[in-house]
Parts: structure tokens; sequence; C-alpha cells
């Protein structure tokens, strides 16, 4: 009958045409159960942005924050143009490119602040909502131009990410926390979220 | 225990420690060269400031392994450098100093910030100079000196 | 004009009174041998020194034969500028070349004690104040001899004979350096009345005149405390217990043993209660076995301060009057005044720790019949008894070298001398061995002997006209000189006056004035903190003085003006002189600035301040801060605008968001300075410019009058811009 065919044909492209569109985060995904399974995938990976390892370099000020408690960062260490820190005092100045049980310092390769672009508090050193952060790191005008493989490969690659893991002893000797899944685990669930179209929480 | 080459204000010197010793401590009591200050060994104060590869270095709290071949500048080779020398003559020039305990660690930063900042604003020292105590509280001073020092390179047709 | 000297009070302190006035009764003592010449009340000739080749290493100047100068310093430099301001006192009367001038700073020795206190000490603010006299006439005497034996050479009269920059000149031309006539010299007597200088033939006193020790400061080669090496020296860090007073139970020491490098680990007495030290080769590996080690405490016989419970019990005790400190017209006066003419203020300070940028360190090394000691010391003879005692021996067996300080602030004047006592205890069980004391940071924000807890309540009755008719002034805080040879002269029907200073002896003109104290008993060291009890007592006067202008709504200079007695003269003084420095800038603020005005005298120097101050980030922004100073004559210019540049910079903690010590059930809550806080640049002034009123009275010091004036002066700033009032410091939030 033509009419079911044409409405097949209709069905046929608006699935490609959503599928397609999954990326641009619409809610109007076919599979409702795997929407939720991306949903509850980005859960996983918002707790890990929000722990302090991860959260007390993305800040919104001009400073990071140091501490489970993320306080900020003694010493009055500043951002800088290039989030590197300043002449007479770089973020380079303390941190070296691996841990310093010794004395208490945590260092990794490169270490500095995250982009301004990739904030995830407010000014005043309050985290933002899973969905803001969701909308943030999905937005490749904001995000270094990273599809979701490319999201996937930082979080499995980039030192700095991978340090939280590996964060070093504090200063009076006891270990820093870590964040609240595995290095696998916190990979394993990107990757869940990139197949499902990096799906976003709804509200701000 | 480690052997470590280590080159210092130029100088290759060779040293024999645990590894784990912050090069402050390598400095001052294995080479003896205690113009780099201990303040608070938790990287807070800048009293123990040299420069590691070009940059402004804390060195209570990286430890000696973790320097490699990079050459390390201390308060004593400083002067060797025109902008060191320079804000060593301001400093002494503009009266800077009281008890002098932090000083070492001051002018460390105050030249690392006029190598990469010819004319510092009040901010631009305001953030370099940020986190640099001196419990004398000389900082009017110091950020006049940084000030006369600035004038005075730049004078100099840099 | 000769300027003489004058008796200074010392009612305030209490202290011995010792007269110099009398022509001759100090005498400069030229080193002879072993012994020296002591200088004290009445007159003790010296002998007449034996024939040298250069001049004998005197007491107080040594002139070598290249022309060099040396001059002892007899108190301790901890950046306060004396190694240059008393051998300008020195070298202006001896026509010194400057030029040739090197400062050391002196051993411990009787010669060298505070001709006021009777000790070796810096504190006070006293030294330019009570040396003034002795090393102008030190220099005056030197020349005399000089002159003397180049007019015997010359066979005419020392009255033919003129000096300038080390050269004296006789007739027909002649002339010999300082350096050619020394030896001679040192065969001359040395003489029981000179002429000192006057005003106009100065030329160095009342010049700006640089610091010597700059450069050496600038470039790594000036030797602190702590930079000292010694052959086969071993360094010592000591455990101390984490609540003031307990003992060691048990410590488990294998794995610090384990330590390459650590040689000794052993129990200790200290001051009060038990340690441990570790002694190693060097600092890192006896700082890291330190931390390995597992001690147990006994905690039992000592009680645990804890800030929360103190401010209950001082606030309580501040609601009733404790030991009279001022008891002037009616104390019910203000009963009777409208209660909305009234005001209740009640105020908060926290401990304080000192934390001089040097961490507190000496070096030891006792031989059985000898010791020798190495301190950047603020009491060198007092600590030279301590040491001596607990090695056994008398002081004269212990030399006490003076090392050069990084800061102070009171830290390094303790009458138990209980770092040196750690020191010699270590050093008597390496017999032979040099043993350097290290505290580290954390030792030191630990280690007790703040700037006591206070608190106030006052009261004051506002007359009709707007100025306090009745102020009733409650005071709770420890006595720091109680249990210390100190308490007898400052402790008087049971006040502390180091506690009231400030508030008791206020120059506000109170028609009734009652002042009460309080000093409970706590298990936490105290000791005096830069400006002692005006770090508080001027924060409260100040600031209330300045709601009252408020009130009134009077200039906040012009109601200190009519408030302040006639007499007091070096408040008035600089008030006006503050006037007119700040014509150009203080009614002129930008949006969003305020000015701040404070005023106090403190050591006998009086001091008015303003400043410009905005808020940025929640915190406060000086701008700029003005400050008139009368100090008498300013021997140095130069040092007394620094001083008051950085000490108002240093009071600032007080303000700090992270300045106070705190305690929690006997511990110390704060660990180093990223728990403790002191200010950075960006919360010190931006700019900070001093104007000295010119006087030619008796100089007083310069080294703590800043502290106490700073931290009200913003306050008030920030009471107009937010209309709120602080009283509890710190300022956690604005």
């Amino acid at each position: 009958m033509p009419g079911i065919r044409v409405g097949l044909v209709v069905a046929a492209v608006v699935a490609v045409a959503l599928v397609a569109g999954a990326f641009a985060r619409t809610a109007e995904v076919v599979d409702s159960n795997s929407m939720a399974q991306g949903l509850a995938a980005w859960d996983q990976v918002y707790s890990v942005l929000t722990h302090p390892r991860c959260i007390n370099c993305h800040t919104a000020t001009n400073y990071p924050q140091q501490g489970d408690d993320r306080h900020r960062h003694i010493a009055n260490v500043v951002r800088g143009p290039d989030g590197k820190g300043v002449p007479g005092l770089n973020c380079a100045s303390c941190h070296q490119e691996t841990n310093a049980d010794s004395t208490g310092v945590p260092g990794g390769h490169n270490w500095h602040l995250a982009p301004l672009e990739m904030r995830w508090q407010d000014t005043n050193d309050r985290p933002l909502s899973s969905a803001a952060v969701c909308k943030q790191i999905t937005d490749r005008s904001r995000n270094h131009n990273l599809n979701g493989p490319g999201l996937l490969k930082h979080h499995e690659e980039e030192p700095l990410v991978k340090w939280a893991w590996n964060p070093g002893i504090r200063p009076d000797g006891t270990a820093r926390t870590l964040p609240p899944m595995t290095h696998e685990q916190f990979v394993a669930a990107t990757k869940r979220w990139v197949e499902t179209g990096t799906p976003c929480p709804s509200g701000k | 225990m480690a052997t470590y080459q280590l080159n210092i204000n130029g100088q290759r010197k060779e040293v024999n420690v645990d590894p784990s010793t912050p090069l402050l401590w390598v400095l001052r009591e294995d080479l003896k060269m205690t113009g780099t200050k201990f303040g608070c060994g938790i990287s807070a104060c800048g009293a123990c400031t040299v420069h590691v590869g070009g940059v402004a270095t804390r060195s209570c709290i990286v430890p000696v392994s973790h320097v490699g071949d990079r050459p390390i500048v201390t308060i004593e080779g400083i002067g060797q450098d025109s902008v060191g020398r320079a804000v060593q003559d301001s400093w002494v020039e503009t009266d800077v100093v009281q008890c002098g305990y932090c000083q070492s660690g001051q002018i460390m930063a105050a030249v690392a910030l006029l190598k990469h900042t010819p004319k510092p604003t009040d901010q631009n020292i305001d953030e370099s100079m940020g986190g640099n105590i001196c419990r004398c509280a000389t900082y009017p001073r110091i950020r006049e000196a940084i000030k006369n020092a600035a004038a005075e390179l730049t004078k100099g047709g840099a | 004009m000769a300027i003489t000297s004058k008796d200074s009070d010392l009612n305030r302190r209490g202290f011995l009174r010792v007269s110099f006035a009398a022509a001759g009764g100090l005498i400069v003592s030229l080193y002879l041998e072993p012994r020296f010449a002591l200088a004290q009340e009445g007159v003790t000739q010296s002998q007449t020194p034996p024939a040298r080749k250069d001049f004998p290493p005197a007491a107080f100047v040594n002139i070598r034969p290249d022309g060099k100068i040396v001059i002892e310093v007899n108190r301790l430099e901890f950046g306060q500028g004396v190694q240059t301001s008393l051998p300008m006192l020195l070298a202006d009367e001896m026509d010194a070349d400057w030029g040739s001038v090197i400062a050391n700073l002196a051993p411990a020795a009787d010669v060298y004690k505070d001709p006021m206190f009777g000790i070796q000490m810096v504190g006070g603010s006293g030294s330019i104040a009570h040396s003034f006299q002795q090393y102008r006439d030190l220099g005056a005497k030197t020349r005399a001899m000089l002159v003397a034996a180049a007019a015997e050479r010359w066979n005419t009269s020392p009255d033919q004979c003129r000096t300038e920059a080390s050269v004296v000149h006789g007739p027909g031309g002649r002339s010999a350096t300082y350096a050619e006539l020394a030896s001679d010299a040192a065969k001359k007597p040395v003489p029981t009345n000179v002429r000192l200088k006057g005003p106009t033939e100065f030329k160095l006193i009342g010049k700006k005149v640089k610091r010597l020790d700059s450069r050496s400061k600038c470039d790594g080669t000036l030797k602190f405390g702590l930079d000292l090496d010694l052959p086969g020296m071993k360094v010592a860090v000591v455990a101390h217990p984490p609540v003031f007073g307990a003992k060691v139970k048990r410590v488990v020491d294998d794995e610090a043993r384990r330590i390459e490098g650590v040689r000794d680990v052993f129990e200790i007495p200290l001051a009060k209660g038990t340690g441990v030290a570790v002694v190693a080769d060097k600092f890192w590996p006896a700082k890291q076995a330190r931390s390995r080690l597992k001690i147990e405490w006994d905690m039992t016989e000592v009680h645990p301060a804890d800030s929360a419970e103190l401010w209950t019990m001082y606030k309580e005790l501040s609601q009733k009057p404790g030991n009279v400190a001022v008891a002037k017209g009616d104390a019910s006066a203000g009963d009777k005044i409208p209660a909305a003419n009234r005001i209740v203020a009640e105020y908060e300070f926290p401990f304080l720790a000192h934390s001089p940028m040097e961490p507190l360190n000496t070096t030891i090394r006792f031989d059985g019949d000898r010791a020798e000691v190495w301190a950047g010391s603020q009491f060198q003879t007092v600590d030279q008894m301590a040491v001596a005692e607990v090695l056994g021996l008398k002081p004269d067996q212990v030399t006490f070298h003076t090392e050069m300080a990084g800061g102070g602030f009171g830290r390094r004047a303790v009458a138990d001398s209980h770092v040196q006592r750690e020191a010699a205890t270590i050093a008597k069980r390496l017999r032979g061995t040099p043993v350097k004391l290290v505290w580290t940071r954390e030792d030191d924000v630990q280690g007790g002997y703040y700037r006591p807890m206070h608190f106030h309540r006052v009261e004051v009755g506002i007359g009709a006209d707007g100025m306090p008719a009745a102020w009733r002034h409650i005071i709770v805080g420890q006595s720091i000189t109680a249990d210390t040879p100190f308490a007898s002269f400052v402790v008087k029907n049971g006040v502390d006056s180091t506690a009231t200073e400030g508030a008791a002896d206020t120059h506000y003109n109170f028609p009734n004035h009652h002042v009460w104290a309080h000093h409970p008993k706590v298990n936490v060291p105290v000791l005096w903190w830069r400006s002692v009890g005006h770090t508080h007592t001027a924060f409260v006067m100040e600031t209330l003085i300045d709601e009252l202008a408020q009130r009134a709504k009077m200039d906040p200079i012009a109601y200190r003006r009519k408030l302040l007695k006639p007499e007091a003269k070096k408040l008035l003084g600089p008030l006006a002189l503050l006037e007119t420095a700040t014509a150009g800038w203080r009614n002129r603020l930008p949006n969003g600035h305020a000015l701040g005005i404070s005023c106090h005298e403190s050591f006998g120097t009086g001091v008015a301040c303003a400043v410009d101050v905005s808020i940025e980030n929640k915190r406060p922004r000086i701008h700029r801060a003005t400050l008139a100073v009368d100090c008498g004559l300013a021997v140095n210019p130069l040092s007394v605008e620094s001083q008051f540049q950085a000490g108002v910079g240093f009071g600032l903690i007080q303000l700090m968001a992270k300045g106070a010590i705190t305690l929690k059930d006997g511990r110390v809550e704060q660990k180093n300075f990223d728990g403790y806080v002191p200010p950075y640049i960006v919360d010190a002034p931006i700019a900070v410019d001093v104007h000295i009123v010119p006087s030619t009275e008796a100089p007083s010091g310069c080294g703590e009058p800043p502290v106490p004036v700073i931290s009200p002066a913003v306050v008030n700033a920030l009471a107009r811009l937010t209309g709120k009032r602080y009283r509890s410091l710190p300022l956690v939030s604005i």
C-alpha cells in the first residue's frame, strides 16, 4: 500500500535524522532506554568532573582551589593570561611533571588551570548544575571543537585528567582522595554517554 | 641515596643525597649556598625562590630528583644577569630591606617578573609578587624598587 | 648647643631606673684583654690600655690599621635598622668617615647592657631612645682621645686641632688619619666630660642615611643564625607536645632511626613538659625522622586550652570590675546618662603568633668547661645565663654570639629562654659537637608565646556636647609578665600594665574614667608582640572614638583634637601635620573609597594616621596611608620612614581573614602560613607617605609605634563604607 510505504520511508528518514541529530542533544531520542542509559552515564561522568581532584582547576575565578574542601589555593596564586600563572608565580613554580610526595605537592605534565570556557563553577566557587556542565562540555564552540570521540579521548589520555587517579600524598603524609570511580569506569561511562549521543539532562 | 649532577649558576655540581631531599636543602646544606632561605617549607612564603629552567621556582617543595638538567640560578648568581643586577642595585638604592630574610626570594621573583614584563603595572606587581611574604612588610618599597629597576632597564634601551 | 641626655620616665614599664644623665656617668669602655670595664650608674674609670699596634679591640670602637672602623652594636639587628642608626650616632660625634664604618652585632657582655633596663636587650622600641646619649658619648670620647694623641704628637694643644672624616688636622697643615693615631690614642685616658655636637654640626644625625647591611642582604652573602655552618655540626629538631606542658609517655622511634643520617633520638625536658629531640647530620633527615616518631603523650596534668571556652570565660569576666588600673571620677556617672546616649561595645582579639620570617634557631657547642652559642637573640644576657645554667657553667664561661636575625617582633625576647634551653640540653648530650637546633614553621605557629587573647568591654556615656562624659573599660587577658622576673616591675595592684597600656594611660580627657583588668591563668604561653598592649587597646580606643565622632557629626580629626588633653603634644602635633599632609586628598576620595583616621601614642612616640580604603574582592584595599609622627629627634629619617611604611603593613595581620591562632581541645588549629596567613603585598597599603614632626627633643622609638594605628584606621574607613562596626578580630568577612 503506498501510504504505508511512504510512512515507512518517512519513519526511516525521521529515524536517521533523529539519530544524526542525537548529537544536537534533542530530547526526542527514539530509543528511550538508551537515552536513560546515556543520562545515567552522564551522571557518573558528572560525579567525577565535580570531584575536587578535577573541579579544583575548573574554576570561574582567577584562582585555583585546593583540598577536598576546595578552599582557595594558598599564596595568592592567580590564573594568568594562559592559565599557567604569572611570571613571578607560575603553576610550574611549584608543580613539577610528577607528584612530589616527599613534600606533598601534586604534579603532572603541563600543570595549569582549565580555560575559562571549561569552568564548572560559578564566581562564588559553587559547582554548576549537571545540566549546565553537560551543555558546556558538549558545546563545540567552547570545548575546543571536541566531538564525542574527542571527549572520550580526552578523558582517556590527557595526563592531567589521569592525574586525578594518581594524585599523590598531601604534606601531612595522607593520600589525596580519589574520584568516586576508577579511571577505567570513568572512561567506560564516558564511552556509554558518547555512544548514546552525549545526552544532557534538562533544566538549567 | 643517589647522585645528581646539577647546573647551578653556570657551574656543574655533583651531590649525593636522598632523592626526596628538596632542592632548597641540597643548596643550603650539601652545597653550603645559604642565600636561598627556609621560611615555611610548604611553598606559601617564597623565601626559597630560585630559577629553574628560567622559571621562578619554590625550591622547598621540589625534590632534587625532579630537577634534572634544567639550569638553576640562585640569589648568589642572579647578579651575573643584567636584570638581576639592576634589581639588586635598585633594592639597595631604594633601601628596601629590613631584616632581609625574605629578600632573596623577593628579588628572584621580581627578576622573573621583569624579564617577562619589562614595564610592570601595579597589578602585574600584585600578581607576580603576591605569593612572597615579608613579615617586616617592606612591600611599599619593594613595589617602588621594582618600578625603579624597570625604569633603569628600559632607559638602557632594552 | 650641646644636647645632654635626660632621664626617661619608665613608670609605665617600672623597670630599673638607671640615671645616666650625670656627666661622665656613662663612660666609654675600652676593652682590656678579657676584662671589660663596666659602665654603670656612678663612675667607673677604665684603666689605661696597654700599648698595641692598632687601637685595642675596644668594647665599642675598633679602628683598624686599614682605616675601617668597626662599631659594636649593643642590640640585635632584626630589621629595625639599629646596625646603621646606632653607629651613626657614634660616627658623627667621632667625625669618622662614614664610608669606613662597619657595624658588628656585639656578643653578650655586661658592657652591652641597655643603660635603662640593665640587661642586654632589644625591645620596647628603646634602642635609640636609651642608647642615644651613650653612643654619642662614646663617639665624642673616642674623638677626644684621638685628638689628644695628635696634639701630643705635634706638640700643640687639642683646641688647635679639628677633625673631619677620620682625619685630625693640626696647625701648619699637619694631619694624621685615625688609623695612624689609633695606638697612641688608646694610651690616652678616657675623658670624663666631653662636649657633644649641636644640631647644626651634625653630619649624619638627622640625615637620611642608607642602611649598611643592604647589599649583603640582597646578594645572599649575609648569614643569619639559620645559615650558620660549623665543622662537624649536627642539626636537631624537637617534637613538642601537642598540648602545652604535656609530657612524653612513650616513644617508638625505630622508623625514625632508620632514616639515613639520623644520629640520635632522646627525650628532653622543656620549659614546660617534655619533648623528643632528633639529631641528624642535616635538616632534612632530622625533619623526616621526627615525622616518623610515634609518640604517646601524657596529658593528665595539663589543662587543654580552648578558644571557644576562653571566649565564654572572658566575656563573663568582663561583666564585672576586676583589678583597678584607673579610677578617676565617679564610677557610676555613666549610669546617670540616658540609655540613648550610652554605647556598650565588646571587643574580641585572638591569639597572634609573631612568626618572624627566619624560624627560631640556636647553635651551641658545649666543651665541658666552656660553651659557645650563636643565636639571633633579643635577650642575650638573659639567654646566656639560661644556657650556663643548663650546662652547669658560669655565664662568663659561655661565649654568646649575636647573629643577624630574620625578624623578631618580640618573639626572640623570652624570659624563660626556652629555645636556648632546648638547644643547650641537646648540646650537653652531644658534648664537643656543635648542634644547630631548628624550629620549623609548624613549631613556630604551634609553639605558643603568643600575643594573648583579649576581651574588652567598654561602656561609654556620651555628654550633651557629644564628648564622652563617662568611660568604663574592662580588659580581660593573660598577664604577659606573670611568672617572670619582669612581673615585680610591671604588675601593680594585680594589673599587668602591658595589658592596659594605651587604654589606662590614654591621652583623651574623660572626666570619669575607670579601667579594670582581669588576668586569667590559661595554659598557653604568652609574650609581648610588637607594640604589646597597644595592639588591642589602640584598636578599641580609636574605633570607639571614631564612632563617637560620627555620632557627633564631627570631623574625626577635629573630634580627637578637641578630646585630647592639651599636654598630649605628641599627638596634637602629628594630628596637625596629618591635616596638612592629607589636605590634597582626604576630602576628595573617589566613589567607593572612604577615609579612616586614627591616632595613638606608644613607647613615647605619637602617630596620626589617615588611610584611603576601598573594598576589592570582599577585602579592604588600602590605596594609601599617610602617617604623621612625633618621635623627637629623628636620628635617621630614612629609617623612621621605613619603620612606619612597613610597620603598618605588619600591623595589618590583625585584619587578615586568617590572622588568628585558635585552640581546640588544647591543640593549636593552625599549622603553617596556610592556616595562619600574614599580609602579602596585596594586603598592604599600595603607598605610604610618612611625615616627621620637626623636633630637637630626645629621640623616642619607632619600632612599635606604627603598629597600633593601622588596624583601627582601616576599620574606621570600612565602617564608613559598610555602616557596620567591626569589633571582633580578625576580619573574617566584611
